[in-house]
């Protein structure tokens, strides 16, 4: 068998059930190594050299809309960039929680606003948390406000979006901060 | 608002009150983490939105009926040695004080809750009683938690619970933890056992400043691990039978000490004593020893005269910023052991030393010895 990667033979397999459905990387000695294989563990192990066209949908999970935190950065700390991070990094969490704790499920306290609308006392909201632009729409525990967007931000979030599918990351900040820039202020509630 | 000094001079609730088994369990503290929906959590915010949100909570905080005449301090006005004596006297985290600019705390006049403000989630809040009182210490730390969500927009998930940044300790975002003096178990060598069998249970045992420092002074954390999948009172419960356990074990091997090895016991409280009202020279550890060998001395009434709350007080005055604010100025280790010394024999002047033990029927000027030692 071929190596994923060049075209020598492939001596290390990787097999990792992402999502459900089993994904398989096949690397020669020298990728191996240079992949880091033999020394990373975790959740996101495939993660690191499946290429753009092997990834799923949900390659859009890589970065927090909300923050811009990455999966890297998530890995490598080991704590999530801002509360909307556990929505945008679901995928593999609940077996992360599971090695972690009795449960997945909460079962303690609740405020009181649980349910109903939570208080809002914050007038200002900060300007780094943007809101979320993803295919899929937020997630009811989690409500993040889309705005309406003039046109030329459109075009920089679509552009951001192919930078976060392409692992363009360097792009992807950049591209943020313009947003950020052009839109400074989130809407107020 | 009360002023550093004033809170500072002021021995702390849990100090000077005893709770069930005091003379094993130290203090029973809980912590909540929380956070604000809409905010990157402090270790992934920019200095900007950490001052701008601790500006916006501080009042919040500062108006709680719990925090009337309290003590609130940002810590861009706050040395570092005042921080570590907060550290010292356990009301923020080592972590929290290692920060600056946009952290602040806000404590109750008690000294039972604290309330750190852009620590790693953004509020900490935590209660302290003393003894074995953990239920005590989360009523107090739920109440003001229910407070503040009244007036602040917490980040909180229907299956996950309260979101922290840390995804250890996401759902309750509780840590309950106990402070315990385990001389007899580590005297007698049983204490590896106890804390292997701890640790099975899905608890932590860490030393006196939590992670990752030493258990000088035979002193113990205890604190629970996981904070998903369980209710707070079912944690609390747990965590309070386990540490009856090892409550039991020590009071055990105490009585064990008492009966099997007198001799061997006042020798060691004798020395203790001696040292420390003698010396001219204690390094911190040495001092936390030997405090630590005149506390399991006064619990069996072999010190005489010697009150516990004493000796707790002087576990805190020999800590190194404690010895800096009361010089008023920085001090070089070897500076900070000469006035350790000084505290401690200054302190032992009024207690009677351990060679007048009640029952003892040794001569005057002679050797102490136990009436039913052979």
């Amino acid at each position: 068998m071929k190596c994923d990667v060049c075209e020598n033979e492939a001596s290390v397999f990787l097999t990792q059930i992402i999502n459900g459905q089993m994904t398989t990387v096949n690397l020669c000695e020298s990728c191996s190594k240079a992949k880091g294989v033999t020394e990373e563990t975790g959740f996101g192990l495939a993660e690191a050299f499946l290429t753009p066209s092997l990834r799923s949908v949900d390659s859009m999970e890589v970065v927090c809309n909300a923050c811009g935190f990455t999966a890297s950065q998530l890995k490598k700390i080991g704590r999530m960039g801002c509360p909307e991070c556990y929505h945008s990094f679901r995928e593999g969490l609940d077996g992360l929680l599971r090695n972690m704790h009795k449960g997945t499920r909460h079962v303690g306290k609740r405020p009181a606003s649980v349910g109903g609308n939570a208080p809002q006392l914050l007038p200002r909201q900060p300007t780094s948390v943007v809101r979320g632009e993803t295919s899929t729409p937020p997630p009811p525990p989690l409500p993040v406000p889309v705005p309406a967007q003039p046109s030329d931000v459109s075009k920089l979030r679509a552009d951001l979006d192919l930078a976060v599918k392409e692992e363009r990351y360097e792009d992807a900040a950049k591209l943020k901060a313009e947003i950020e820039r052009l839109q400074p202020k989130a809407p107020s509630k | 608002m009360m002023r550093f000094a004033t809170l500072i001079k002021n021995p702390a609730d849990w100090m000077k009150g005893a709770g069930p088994h005091s003379e094993i369990v130290m203090t029973s503290r809980v912590r909540l983490a929380r956070n604000l929906r809409g905010f990157p959590f402090p270790g992934f915010s920019q200095e900007r939105q950490r001052v701008d949100l601790l500006e916006q909570v501080r009042p919040v905080v500062e108006q709680l009926p719990e925090m009337r005449d309290g003590y609130s301090e940002d810590y861009t006005d706050l040395s570092k040695i005042r921080k570590q004596v907060l550290v010292e006297r356990h009301l923020v985290s080592r972590e929290h004080a290692a920060r600056s600019s946009g952290c602040a705390v806000v404590v109750d006049r008690k000294q039972s809750i604290s309330i750190m403000i852009n620590e790693e989630d953004h509020f900490r809040i935590q209660g302290i009683r003393p003894g074995l009182n953990l239920h005590s210490a989360y009523e107090l730390v739920d109440r003001v938690d229910t407070e503040l969500e009244s007036g602040l927009p917490f980040a909180f998930d229907p299956k996950l619970g309260y979101l922290t940044a840390c995804p250890t300790n996401l759902g309750t975002g509780m840590r309950a933890s106990v402070m315990l003096h385990l001389p007899a178990l580590v005297l007698t060598e049983q204490i590896n056992p106890v804390i292997k069998a701890v640790g099975k249970i899905g608890l932590a045992v860490r030393g006196l400043y939590g992670e990752g420092t030493e258990a000088l002074g035979n002193l113990f954390q205890i604190s629970n691990q996981h904070t998903l999948g369980e209710a707070e009172p079912e944690i609390i419960a747990q965590i309070e039978k386990v540490i009856e356990g090892v409550v039991r074990s020590e009071q055990n091997a105490r009585a064990k000490l008492k009966e099997d090895h007198r001799t061997m016991l006042q020798d060691q409280v004798g020395r203790a004593y001696a040292i420390l009202r003698y010396a001219h020279v204690l390094s911190s550890k040495e001092a936390l020893n030997l405090l630590s060998m005149l506390r399991l001395g006064a619990d069996l009434d072999l010190v005489g005269n010697c009150d516990r709350s004493l000796i707790d007080m002087m576990l805190l005055e020999i800590q190194p910023a404690h010895l800096q604010l009361n010089a008023a100025r920085e001090l070089s280790p070897d500076e900070r052991d000469s006035m350790r010394a000084e505290i401690t024999r200054a302190r032992l002047q009024s207690i009677n030393g351990p060679g007048s033990f009640p029952t003892s029927q040794s001569t005057p000027g002679g050797p102490p010895s136990a009436p039913n030692d052979e």
